[in-house]
């Protein structure tokens, strides 16, 4: 079938697409949401390290 | 020999999960492919069900996934209050959003999937009722991970909470399959409707190992953050920080 | 608030064995319910107003009533027994006592026993005694009443168990009441369908000895199982 035929899944575009679609979106904000647990915990650490450092020069 | 119990050391498990991240997540991306392949074009137009049908190929690997995450994350429940070993605990944690998103995603696509071929969005079918109740079994988890303060009580408690609920599985299911049959509620199998076509099942497969793929690479990378923050104050994370190298590496960890 | 001072019997030997540690937690627990009755009623007072809220809800056609009373029931009472959950360690968590359960020589899941039996002769069966009353306002007859009043007395030990382990996870947690809801109703869903479910059973004239024996079966074995796993999850929430 051609492209457009693909898209409109035989007139079911809004379910197939939604469930494809959903998924996607799900696996995109889970990967997103790691990326910004990653970059919180370093700042984390990173802050605190700086901050012993900081506290046994003093 | 490798020594397994080496590995159950945070520090030691640390670098390993980084290391089999960029693997799995290469295999899943494989996997998907060829499942998105054998879904879409493959699979021929269904008789009865027109396109729609193709939603199987997320759905059912999604429950799947759903059901599958909750019982590792009972297995590593075990471990944790076998052996105490506070990684298991953590791969528990890692684990539950992922299998909760699979579950989620089980439930819409169900709906999207039984809107047109049955009429409804939601029908209380006992697959469909049994994977809500498993949908609340893991917010019970997460929810009761968040509210405890003391991080070891926290891991035993979830721990215990997971296996009461992997033996309660079964139980549920059955108790709503036949609540189901007695109230003549609608039957959604997909094993029952359009006979099964070989090419369905192998699409499922494979969509449903690329799940699982993904599953792996997804709870390693969470894991680490775990570690990290748990850990914080030991000797090896703070050479970590030293070297820069947590700030070099990207989500999938990198080598080290 | 717990003025009743725990006492438990003194033994000599080194195996006080279990019975006597049991009857002693019993009879403070329901003493002190004797004491505080004003609190120890709110739950069948919480049962009777929910399940009269229905029929403003819904309307007051009598045979819509009819057919939902078993679940409406049952759906009350699951509520109205999980709110008095917290309240199964909350108290002796807090003054101290539970620690001392802990360390005592008496065998814990025997103690435990003992508390979730309080539990359940101050709430549940208070609230299979009431049923009947909210049957005849949905207008169920005779046998359902009956019937109804047997479920319950069948499923609500299996409540006050299930909800004790909640409860012994959850101690001193934040937001405990909610979280012991959230934690509890998946795993009462068996018994609802099997409770309500014989209700209905009955009004559809089907047989529903099945319902019963699994609920019997299912209380049988929590009465075995739950006093270790309760304990078991105390000791992990007081370590």
């Amino acid at each position: 079938m051609n492209i457009a035929e693909f898209f409109n899944m035989g007139g079911y575009a809004l379910y197939v697409w939604g469930s494809y679609g959903a998924l996607a979106l799900a696996i995109a904000v889970e990967l997103y949401t790691l990326r910004l647990q990653r970059r919180a915990t370093q700042a984390r650490l990173l802050e605190s390290k700086l901050m012993d450092e900081y506290e046994t020069k003093t | 020999m490798i020594n397994i119990f080496r590995f159950a050391s945070p520090a030691s498990f640390y670098p390993l999960a980084g290391k089999m991240i960029p693997w799995f997540a290469g295999a899943a991306v494989l996997l998907a492919a060829a499942g998105l392949y054998v879904a879409f074009i493959v699979a021929p137009t269904d008789f009865q069900q027109g396109e729609v049908y193709r939603v199987i190929f997320i759905h059912v690997p999604a429950a799947w996934m759903g059901m599958f995450i909750y019982l590792v994350m009972a297995g590593y429940g075990v471990l944790e209050l076998g052996f105490n070993t506070r990684l298991s605990a953590m791969m528990m944690q890692a684990l539950a959003p992922t299998g909760a998103m699979f579950t989620a995603i089980a439930l819409w696509t169900g709906a999207l999937w039984g809107k047109p071929t049955w009429g409804a969005w939601w029908v209380w079918d006992a697959r469909m009722t049994s994977t809500l109740i498993l949908l609340f079994l893991y917010m019970g988890y997460i929810a009761l991970d968040n509210a405890i303060e003391d991080r070891r009580r926290a891991d035993k408690a979830g721990a215990l909470l997971v296996l009461v609920g992997a033996v309660n599985i079964p139980i549920i299911y059955f108790s709503v399959k036949w609540w189901n049959t007695l109230h003549q509620g609608a039957s959604v199998s997909v094993t029952s409707a359009p006979k099964m076509a070989q090419i369905m099942l192998t699409g499922m497969l494979i969509m449903a190992l690329a799940c699982w793929m993904y599953s792996i690479a997804v709870s390693l990378a969470r894991v680490r953050g775990i570690i990290l923050e748990r850990e914080k104050n030991t000797a090896w994370v703070d050479e970590l920080i030293a070297a820069n190298a947590v700030n070099k590496e990207g989500v999938t960890g990198g080598s080290s | 608030m717990n003025q009743q001072a725990l006492t438990l019997p003194a033994h000599a030997a080194a195996d006080p064995g279990v019975l006597p540690g049991y009857y002693a937690i019993l009879r403070r627990e329901l003493l002190l319910a004797m004491r505080s009755r004003g609190e120890a009623v709110q739950p069948a007072v919480f049962f009777v107003i929910v399940a009269s809220l229905f029929p403003l809800g819904v309307g007051a056609d009598t045979q819509l009533l009819t057919r939902i009373a078993p679940g409406v029931v049952w759906v009350c009472g699951l509520l109205a027994a999980l709110l008095s959950l917290s309240r199964l360690f909350n108290s002796d968590y807090l003054d101290g006592t539970l620690e001392q359960l802990l360390l005592s020589p008496y065998a814990l899941p025997a103690l435990v026993a003992a508390k979730i039996c309080a539990h359940w002769l101050t709430t549940g069966l208070p609230l299979s005694l009431i049923a009947p009353l909210l049957g005849l306002q949905f207008g169920l007859d005779g046998g359902e009443l009956w019937l109804m009043v047997i479920t319950l007395l069948l499923g609500t030990p299996l409540l006050s168990m299930i909800g004790a382990i909640a409860a012994a996870l959850t101690l001193g947690a934040r937001g405990s009441s909610v979280l012991i809801a959230l934690l509890v109703l998946p795993l009462y869903v068996p018994v609802l369908i099997f409770g309500a479910g014989a209700v209905e059973a009955s009004l559809s004239g089907v047989d529903y000895s099945g319902h019963l024996a699994l609920l019997g079966a299912g209380t049988l074995l929590g009465i075995v199982f739950v006093p270790f796993v309760a304990a078991a999850a105390l000791r992990i929430s007081l370590d």
